[in-house]
């Protein structure tokens, strides 16, 4: 193992996984939507919503292969290129992976694909109990996969024994407060994620005046979901801050680019950030807004990475355990910043219907563009919550640079990196070309049974 | 019982409906541009594993996320050990799975072909490396003290063990050749009882080979912790079955075949997981080097908790992706509507 090694390893880490996390959001939000839609037609009867449903479940269906298929790669390439990491945790983390897969997984797939061959094969109720089946179970994988993420950033139930963690508490495992804030936080980001994908697409048809009635539906639907689940995911995601400032100092320290413990705390609205010298060489700053957002008062000591990197150096020995600061630090200001967008614009559409009047064009036209959103502010929480553990893989347990696979050359990984960004670029191109090649025809209406 | 042992047997049931499920959809997938011609014909091929392939895909997942939380050390090694062939696994599966969903999804021929070809060659990948790794497993690789397989790629490439892989590849192809001939109507099923009765004999000649070439040049039975004449029995039993399987698709049993095939897989798979007992991956440098379901498992703790969650869980998955294959018994028609691929 070399150093070069361990950047190729990250990168291609980074690289998979924010990939993967391209799909899943909108699995977890479209399937929601497309689940509600099925059972407004079952409830109803009406054609329009079968052909709603039948409209965007063929997108999610596209989309849901994708996830799938990079989903293998996250749960290979711990012991591809992090044997270490999992020899270490392999008693605790393993367990929800094998429960991810044998409880969500299975449900996932199968009836996924007894949803999308069973439309003349079933009666509509067992129809709908499989998108139903296919929405709750991809919930319960990001619970699944979340509680085992969860332990990584706050590590609950175990001891060490031998070099190796252990469980001792499984139950430790999910009542680990970061669940809880993590799973609603992403859960919420999903679903945003699947509204803003539905807002944008249906506006496109709206401004054409295609298929008005049953683009009208989807529109107000995605409209009240992508509120709902943005103003969420902002309530959800300030109280995890808050936890984070209690159980990863640093991690926050790093994301306000806090080089002095003060009190009271003031936040810096945007800084420029001397990494090397250990200062800002400038900042915006609003006095006391930053202990206010950690304690909700406006005092109160907020530690700063100097500090905190003497705390770990006393109990760790020398090293740096300060994480990329201005990546973690402009990653937390886009996610909120894009995220504000996001309520701002679901909030302007909800009360323009309200008031029942019409959204000028224009605007309209922004709202396929606008699908990035979402996209982009979870790629950025994910960069905050992974990058700003650094250099902890396990928090406070094990460093990355210890979590490694030894037998790994720089030349495989190199090949595999190289292998993966070409194929994955391949993909997104055929991928994107289909979303969209499907999002802007409408099929004539089917003749089937139900 | 020990809990260790019961996940040793857990994870080779998992790899085993690995094997038997993603086995024919891996074969179909090989056999796609050969076995169909016409358009028509090669969206009903598809459509044949099309409610399934993903289900199947599962196992895989489940018998990796076992081998995780119960041996984490057996995951560790094999996969950063493996490295080279797992990546082109993976390479062929997320190739396979999007090609799968995107293929028909537009009408340019030159689409269409670019998909049908990332189908076979992501079928045929897998089919072909798991065979060596899993022959790999028993022969041996160069597992140190530390638990590390040491070396390269071409110590995982042993001769026999490529045999291994030309062993699973024609046993896939020609699960997935009586597959479709069950699957689909004449002429199309016709088609492919004819390439399950040009496969068959290749597929029990390297079958038969590789069980006599480890048994006569190999340490492989000395080194059996287990008595051999089992191992040797069940080993035996599956190039029987595999006989039989082609006694079946001579005579166009096409559901008999496909049973007796079954069969093979499930005994070629027992053979290798009672061969490797208690041993998880045997060592070349040194025997005492080897993992055991007790030098690389989790806790007590964990696997008691992954024993009932598996309990409660494993039928229950049985039990609904066994309906699922229920509602879609009936044979998939050659004519384009209601094709979903």
């Amino acid at each position: 193992m070399d150093g070069l090694t361990l950047i190729l390893s990250r990168w291609q880490f980074a690289i998979t996984t924010v990939y993967h996390f391209f799909f899943v959001p909108l699995t977890l939000g479209l399937g929601l939507l497309v689940a509600i839609l099925e059972t407004r037609y079952v409830r109803t009867g009406k054609e329009v919503y079968k052909r709603l449903t039948r409209f965007w479940g063929k997108l999610f269906v596209i989309n849901f292969a994708m996830g799938v298929v990079t989903g293998i790669v996250q749960e290979f390439q711990f012991g591809m290129n992090w044997s270490e990491y999992s020899r270490y945790v392999g008693d605790i983390f393993g367990a929800p992976l094998a429960i991810e897969a044998l409880l969500a997984f299975f449900i996932e797939s199968t009836f996924l694909g007894v949803w999308i061959f069973g439309w003349e094969k079933l009666s509509r109720r067992m129809h709908l109990a499989a998108i139903w089946l296919v929405s709750i179970s991809s919930m319960l994988s990001a619970l699944w996969i979340l509680i085992a993420n969860s332990f990584m950033q706050q590590p609950t139930g175990f001891v060490t024994e031998n070099g190796r963690l252990v469980m001792t508490n499984f139950f430790a495992l999910l009542t680990n407060p970061n669940v809880w804030y993590q799973f609603p936080h992403v859960l919420l980001g999903g679903i945003s994620t699947g509204a803003f994908f539905m807002l944008g697409i249906s506006a496109y048809h709206l401004i054409r005046k295609e298929h008005v009635e049953m683009f009208g539906i989807s529109f107000r639907l995605a409209a009240m979901v992508a509120l709902i689940g943005s103003l969420g995911v902002a309530v959800i995601g300030h109280a995890q801050g808050q936890n984070t400032v209690r159980t990863q100092p640093m991690k926050m320290a790093a994301a306000e680019a806090l080089w002095e413990t003060e009190d009271p705390a003031a936040f810096s609205l945007i800084a420029g950030i001397d990494e090397a010298a250990q200062q800002n060489t400038f900042a915006w700053r609003i006095p006391g807004m930053l202990s206010f957002l950690s304690y909700n008062r406006f005092s109160g000591e907020v530690k700063g990475i100097k500090e905190l990197q003497a705390a770990f150096e006393a109990d760790h020995g020398p090293g740096n355990y300060i994480p990329p600061v201005a990546v973690t630090f402009w990653s937390f200001r886009l996610m909120v910043g894009l995220g504000t967008a996001m309520i701002l614009l679901a909030a302007y559409v909800i009360f323009m219907l309200w008031r029942k009047k019409t959204i000028p064009t224009v605007l309209l036209r922004t709202f396929p563009l606008a699908i990035a959103l979402p996209f982009l502010a979870n790629t950025f929480g994910w960069l905050l919550t992974e990058m700003g553990r650094q250099p902890w893989v396990v928090y406070d347990q094990l460093t990355l640079a210890d979590a490694i696979s030894p037998n790994l050359s720089s030349g495989m990984v190199l090949t595999s990196l190289i292998g993966f960004t070409l194929i994955y670029a391949l993909l997104m191109a055929a991928d994107v070309y289909l979303l969209a090649k499907y999002a802007r025809t409408v099929p004539a209406h089917q003749n089937t049974r139900h | 019982m020990d809990l260790n042992v019961i996940w040793f047997i857990l994870i080779a049931v998992l790899f085993t409906g690995y094997f038997v499920l993603e086995g024919f959809d891996l074969g179909v997938g090989i056999l796609l541009p050969f076995v169909a011609r016409t358009d028509l014909r090669r969206r009903v091929v598809i459509n044949t594993i099309g409610p399934h392939w993903d289900g199947n895909e599962v196992w895989l997942i489940t018998a990796g996320g076992a081998m995780f939380a119960a041996f984490p050390h057996w995951y560790a090694t094999v996969f950063s050990g493996f490295y080279l062939p797992l990546f082109l696994i993976l390479i062929g599966l997320i190739l396979r799975g999007a090609a799968l969903e995107f293929r028909s999804k537009d009408e340019a021929p030159l689409w269409r072909s670019i998909w049908d070809w990332a189908i076979f060659a992501g079928s045929l990948i897998p089919a072909l490396l798991w065979g060596v790794a899993f022959a790999d497993f028993i022969l041996g690789v160069p597992v140190n003290a530390a638990m590390t397989i040491e070396g390269g790629f071409i110590d995982l490439v042993q001769p026999l063990a490529l045999l291994g892989g030309v062993v699973s590849l024609l046993i896939i192809m020609l699960h997935g050749a009586v597959f479709l001939s069950l699957k689909t109507t004449e002429p199309l099923a016709a088609d492919a009882r004819r390439w399950a009765a040009r496969l068959w004999l290749p597929a029990l000649i390297a079958l038969a080979l590789f069980v006599g070439l480890t048994l006569t040049l190999t340490d492989v039975v000395a080194g059996l912790q287990v008595p051999p004449v089992v191992v040797i029995g069940l080993a035996v039993a599956a190039v029987v079955a595999l006989l039989v399987a082609g006694l079946f698709i001579l005579r166009r049993r096409d559901g008999r075949a496909f049973i007796a095939l079954v069969a093979t897989i499930l005994l070629a798979v027992a053979t290798i997981f009672v061969a490797l007992f208690p041993r998880v991956l045997v060592s070349n440098l040194d025997p005492a080097f080897s993992l055991t379901i007790a030098n690389a498992a989790s806790s007590p703790a964990t696997l008691k908790i992954m024993s009932i969650v598996a309990l409660i869980l494993v039928p229950v998955v049985l039990a609904y992706q066994g309906w699922s294959y229920w509602i879609f018994r009936r044979r998939v028609l050659e004519k384009s509507d209601g094709l979903h691929y």
